[in-house]
């Protein structure tokens, strides 16, 4: 049988601070298969971003280990993690983080570059990859030329762009009004229901309930781990509309 | 809350993408290359500014380098149309051409002086007196006043002369007396414009002579004189047809030119000269010297120094701006990597390595030097020119030299941009994309 996308045990990982050191995550075991839909929920500072960046092989733990796909991240090079984030993951920031100066398209393209795609394939995907998030008309447009809700899509859309397995989201809504917010959220159940699974880290019980299943931290440990019946979001919008 | 649940079969409304077949890997040098012009066009101003330390360093370089290899050149095509190992030797307190001496004066130069030279310095090559004067020289309706030159052929030997026409005159013809000249390039085209002066006559006074050659352009001498005036005869057809002579000194000469073998030591050979010429002309051991020798060589290799020293202190100018130049270039890109933080971070989570960003940035400071390195190549071009033109200084561009100012500047921006670049590749991600 497959392994599991993600397999922690006793993760953790300390911060120094002042004398002591400050367990931001501590001792955290979860199993996550793919195409699940998972929110880690708790309140702030609770390590919620500390394990999504552990998830993402952007951070090392202190301690205890991880698995992606079956293999030990611990004993990759920096060029390998580097590989692993642009071929399997893909990040979606709060703040979106689009580069001011580039337009939509080039954006989305970006992530190819260090893929050494050539430039007519990476034309071709990002356009593929904005008008799955339904910015088909929006591809020449400066970050600075769309609203909130549009700079959030261009991101997933970048975010997409290689076909990752594991889309990670930092509250991705947490920048946007609560309409929209549930707009990025159906977003998402979208692709989840196309195969891709989604790490999704929020403070807020009403956008993690979009998810199937949610993990509670508090004080760096995971205190719940509970599987539920998601909120259908694309029918929440047509029952408001 | 009372809302809807998904339906455990929902079709998708989106699909994702299809997994991307792993690429070459890495970031392409273009796309590299066109990332950091789009980083620099995004700050053209600062760009610019950055870019104008480079671009004095290496504008300062190519003009010094220009001009100093124009005069470098100058001086060196100077010594070699003074005559290459020359030493010229002067009659104490005599005058030029002259007929007049005081009363108490010594004895002056002669022909004999210069013909007992070769025999008794074996070092020597070539030894020729000369007698100078002013005189005007008519051909049909043209006349020209120019210096004659009355000499021994091997003065053509001694002073590296070249011939463009005919022939120089021999040994016989100059005993003889023969009424023979060679005409220097200037007056030769004064006289007879486009044609060839061979064979035709030209009157000085009243005798005629026949032109038998044309000399080789040589230009004009360390102080200026147009060389290729001159017009130049046999020494004794000087005495009896031209210049005339006072009986006391029927075989005086005003100088002679010495030309010593290649290889020989110039300063032997003057100490040599002047001991011969103390016992030739009799001088007491508590005397000075009758003579006054000058190695016009040694004058010119001076000029040649003075001309390197100019260089070398140029060349340290252009070395301290350049350094200028490429702090320049690691101030502004450590401001870049500062201020493009957050987009380190974003490029390091979606993929690209940090050997990516390295050679992002790298690139970047490269290109900005280069920019000024070759702006700097072609303001320093036009500036040496006009610059030349206006003083009348020779200009010489050399290929060698823009090649290595543009390269100096290239290697400028990877040295002082390779700290600022570190920096970036070595980045923590999440603090980058924490950063504000
Ligand atoms: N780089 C860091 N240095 C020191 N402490 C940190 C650092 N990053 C996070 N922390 C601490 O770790 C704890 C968890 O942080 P975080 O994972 O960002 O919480 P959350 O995302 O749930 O709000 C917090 O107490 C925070 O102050
Ligand atoms: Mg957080």
């Amino acid at each position: 049988m497959n392994a599991p996308l993600i397999e922690t045990r006793d993760l953790a990982r300390h911060y120094p601070s002042g004398e002591g050191v400050v367990a931001a995550l501590d001792g955290v075991n979860v199993t996550i298969q793919p195409g699940e839909f998972v929110a880690a929920m708790g309140p702030s500072g609770s390590g919620k971003s500390t394990f999504l960046n552990l998830i993402g092989c952007l951070d090392t733990p202190t301690r205890g280990t991880y698995r992606l796909a079956g293999e030990d991240v611990a004993h990759l090079s920096t060029e390998a993690l580097a590989a692993l984030r642009g071929e399997r993951i893909g990040f979606v920031f709060q703040s979106f983080h689009l580069l001011p100066r580039l337009d939509a398209l080039s954006n989305v393209a970006m992530p190819m570059l260090y893929r050494g795609v050539p430039r007519a394939v990476r034309e071709k995907r990002a356009a593929e990859a904005l008008a799955r998030v339904g910015l088909a008309g929006r591809m020449r447009h400066r970050p600075n030329q769309l609203s909130g809700g549009q700079q959030q899509r261009v991101a997933i859309a970048r975010a997409l762009v290689n076909g990752p397995e594991l889309l990670l989201a930092d509250e991705p809504t947490g920048a946007l009004d609560s309409r929209t917010g549930i707009e990025i959220m159906a977003l998402f159940q979208a692709l989840n229901a196309a195969g891709v699974a989604v790490l999704c880290v929020t403070h807020d019980a009403s956008v993690a309930a979009y998810a199937a299943r949610t993990l509670r931290f508090k004080d760096g440990k995971m205190v719940e781990d509970r599987r539920h019946t998601p909120v259908d979001a694309a029918a929440l919008l047509r029952d408001v509309a | 809350m009372n809302a809807p649940h998904l339906a455990p079969v929902a079709p998708p409304a989106v699909s994702a993408l299809s997994p991307l077949p792993r690429g070459r890997g890495g970031l392409s040098f273009p796309e590299a290359l066109w990332a950091a012009l789009g980083a620099l066009n995004a700050n053209k101003l600062r760009a610019a500014l950055t870019a104008l330390g480079i671009f004095i360093g290496v504008a300062a370089v190519m003009v010094t380098v220009a001009v100093g290899a124009g005069a470098r050149q100058q001086v060196l095509a100077q010594i070699q149309s003074l005559g290459a190992n020359l030493l010229l030797v002067w009659g104490g307190n005599v005058r030029m051409g002259g007929v007049s001496l005081g009363a108490g004066q010594r004895a002056n130069i002669s022909w004999d002086d210069a013909q007992a030279i070769p025999r008794e310095i074996y070092a020597v090559q070539v030894a020729a007196g000369t007698i100078r004067q002013q005189q005007q020289i008519v051909a049909g309706n043209q006349n020209w006043a120019t210096t004659v030159t009355a000499t021994d052929p091997d003065w053509f030997v001694a002073h590296d002369w070249t011939l463009a026409e005919g022939r120089f005159f021999t040994v016989e013809e100059n005993m003889a007396g023969r009424k023979v000249v060679l005409l220097g390039a200037t007056v030769a085209e004064a006289l007879f414009g486009e044609e060839n002066p061979v064979g035709r006559e030209v009157r000085i006074g009243a005798t005629p002579f026949e032109v038998i050659g044309v000399l080789g352009r040589k230009g004009q001498n360390p102080q200026g004189q147009d060389q290729d005036d001159a017009v130049v005869m046999p020494y004794w057809t000087a005495r009896r047809s031209v210049m005339g002579s006072s009986r006391a000194f029927a075989r005086a000469v005003s100088t002679i030119s010495v030309k010593v073998h290649e290889g020989e030591d110039m300063a032997l050979v003057e100490e040599e000269l002047r001991a011969l010429f103390r016992q030739r002309h009799r001088v007491a051991a508590n005397e000075p010297d009758t003579v006054q020798i000058r190695n016009l060589s040694e004058i010119a290799a001076t000029r040649d120094a003075s001309a390197r020293t100019l260089s070398l202190l140029l060349a340290s100018v252009a070395a301290v701006s350049l350094l200028v130049g490429g702090i320049g270039v690691m101030n502004i890109m450590l401001v870049s990597v500062t201020e493009r933080t957050k987009e380190i971070g974003l490029r390091l989570a979606v993929g690209a390595r940090p050997a990516d960003i390295l050679k992002q940035f790298l690139l970047e400071a490269v290109l900005l030097a280069l920019i000024g390195g070759a702006a700097g190549v072609a303001a320093g071009f036009a500036l040496a020119h006009l610059l030349g033109g206006l003083a009348g200084w020779p200009v010489l561009v050399q290929w060698d030299a823009v090649a290595l100012a543009v390269a100096v500047s290239g290697l400028t921006g990877l040295f002082f941009g390779y700290w600022p670049a570190r920096r970036a590749a070595q980045l923590d991600p999440i603090a980058a994309l924490r950063a504000e």
